[in-house]
């Protein structure tokens, strides 16, 4: 029974963490954790897809961008509130990687990283070329009219925390929950060794298709967060860089762990955060440190704690 | 033949480019009893094994499960039928644990049920003496323990039909010892295909062998018969079988 409670005991650690980290820090990096817990949504998505069940998508940013133009221009082109207006993006996101999964995971391995990078391409293009409404590069601002719920404006700094905060535990809660089920269990198998599991009487195709969706829509919550919390939609985080940084929050936290998607992008912003503070060329530092890591904890920060002794670690 | 066909195979034919790895190869399994499968290297005896249980799409043939033709199906399909199947190259998931790898075997029936689930691998792991290893990860067991462990994999989906691929080879001779007690165990309640270079192991468990040579059909019989047959002979055993 310990070994089963412990890793509850660490998840709602963590998040009482986080609640208190909002009493003490100062209003900087109050800023800094409201972007981070939105990433770390992000991040848990892709988790699910590249950690657990294997597939390494190089075109995650489709679906962040999917929930974030999903719940920016339907608030802006339809006036929907806050709530329909993020159940739109959820649909949306997970409507994509609906299509792009059940085209994409007929290939797998370098074919499969490819083919999500050019899907990924192709929606960045579409959200250029509609540029009436995406105003392209450039992108839109969320109105503050249209972040209210409830009577409550989201724009305000305490109200930002406390909605990603109660974004990213329900994201959080929900993964740990989904990993240690049958379903859970089935991705991790076909990770460890597809043909086994086939074998083994399981609907292969089905499972990926679904770890596809569910990513996909994890992804896209973040991305409606994002739009919501921070009132911008644009086309870069559409872009190439934003299918990368969840790969490099996922490995650098630990690939395959419930809460190796957090330590990893608390990890990555501050490590840019210090870094640009020293030097302009901090991009050079964040590549060192990431090189080192790579060498010498390749499974990452949580993932290496795992293998070193906190073998519990979930 | 009085037994119950749980599974036939008729004129099942693979040809890759112009080789021709089977040709028409016929073949039931009754109920309860175990058939070997042996024949020289490159007989096509994975071929066959890898089209009955869907791995392999046959050129042209049919495979019959209970009286049903199962040939359309997926391999997924075949084993949620009640087929298992062990690799000859030994497949199990090495970064998990060994009770792991056998829940995931169990899950399939059982994953709904957490108690009947937690019994049936912890059941299969003493049956095949593996309990005190359970948290062990797999990858680490040795060469021998991996082995058992896939069986035990096999065993834990309560197959109707087990196929198993060249299973005792490189285990120790009291492993295989220990391979053979394990099979007169389950059969009776399970059906065995088993594909055996190991003349000891045929002899001992076999109710019935085929030999296949260059993909077709050379013999079928009892170990006895298939012992005595001169074109076998000639094929395969040579003329002092290390039985």
């Amino acid at each position: 029974m310990m070994a089963s409670r412990k890793p509850l005991a660490l998840h709602l650690g963590i998040l009482a963490l986080l609640l208190v980290l909002f009493f003490v820090l100062p209003a900087y990096h109050v800023g800094a954790f409201s972007r981070i817990m939105v990433l770390a949504i992000y991040a848990m998505g892709y988790n699910l897809l590249f950690g657990y069940t294997g597939l390494l998508s190089l075109g995650h940013a489709m679906f962040f961008a999917a929930g974030m133009y999903g719940f920016g221009l339907t608030t802006n082109l339809t006036g929907f509130s806050v709530i329909p207006a993020f159940a739109s993006a959820m649909l949306a996101a997970g409507l994509l990687a609906l299509g792009v999964g059940y085209l994409a995971l007929r290939t797998a391995g370098v074919a499969f990283m490819i083919v999500t990078l050019m899907f990924a391409q192709t929606v960045y293009l579409i959200i250029l070329y509609f540029g009436t409404y995406t105003r392209g590069d450039e992108g839109f601002v969320v109105q503050q009219a249209q972040r209210q719920l409830a009577g409550i404006d989201l724009t305000t700094e305490t109200a930002r925390y406390f909605t990603a905060f109660i974004l990213f535990s329900v994201c959080f809660l929900a993964m740990a929950k989904l990993v240690q089920m049958p379903f859970g269990k089935r991705l991790i198998a076909i990770r460890e060794n597809e043909e086994r599991a086939r074998m083994l009487g399981y609907d292969v195709a089905n499972l990926k298709l679904r770890a596809m969706v569910i990513s996909g829509v994890f992804s896209g919550v973040a991305g409606a967060s994002y739009a919501l919390l921070f009132g911008y939609v644009g086309a870069s985080f559409a872009g190439v860089q934003y299918s990368i940084f969840p790969l490099l929050w996922v490995l650098l936290g630990g690939a395959g762990t419930t809460i190796g998607p957090l330590i990893g992008v608390i990890f990555m912003f501050y490590l840019i955060d210090i870094s640009s503070g020293w030097t302009n060329a901090y991009m050079l530092v964040a590549g060192i440190v990431l090189v080192l890591l790579t060498l010498f904890a390749p499974q990452g920060i949580v993932g290496t704690l795992r293998k070193r002794g906190v073998a519990w670690l979930p | 033949m009085a037994a119950v066909n749980v599974l036939e195979a008729k004129g099942l034919t693979k040809i890759y480019g112009g080789v021709e790895a089977n040709v028409d190869v016929d073949l039931h399994l009754d109920q309860g009893k175990i058939t070997a499968l042996i024949g020289p290297n490159g007989a096509g005896k994975s071929t066959f094994v890898g089209m009955i249980s869907g791995r392999i799409a046959p050129t042209r043939g049919t495979v019959y499960f209970k009286g049903r033709d199962i040939s359309q199906l997926p391999a997924h399909k075949r084993m949620q039928l009640g087929m298992a199947y062990t690799f000859q190259i030994t497949s199990i998931f090495p970064g998990l644990s060994v009770y792991d790898n056998v829940a995931l075997a169990a899950g399939l029936r059982l994953a709904h049920d957490k108690q009947a689930h937690d019994a049936k691998v912890h059941a299969v792991l003493d049956r095949i003496g593996l309990d005190d290893r359970a948290d062990q990860t797999a990858g680490d067991l040795s060469y021998g323990h991996q082995r058992v462990l896939e069986i035990a994999m096999g065993l834990a989906q309560e197959p109707e039909v087990f196929i198993l691929d060249e299973p005792t080879q490189g285990l120790s001779e009291t492993e295989v010892d220990a391979f053979i007690a394990l099979m007169k165990s389950i059969a009776g309640e399970t059906t065995i295909l088993l594909i055996e270079h190991n003349m000891r192991v045929v002899a001992a468990l076999a109710d019935h062998v085929t030999v296949l040579d260059q993909g077709r059909v050379l013999a079928s019989g009892t170990f006895a018969e298939i012992h005595a047959n001169d074109a076998v002979q000639a094929a395969y055993l040579g003329s002092t079988p290390h039985a």
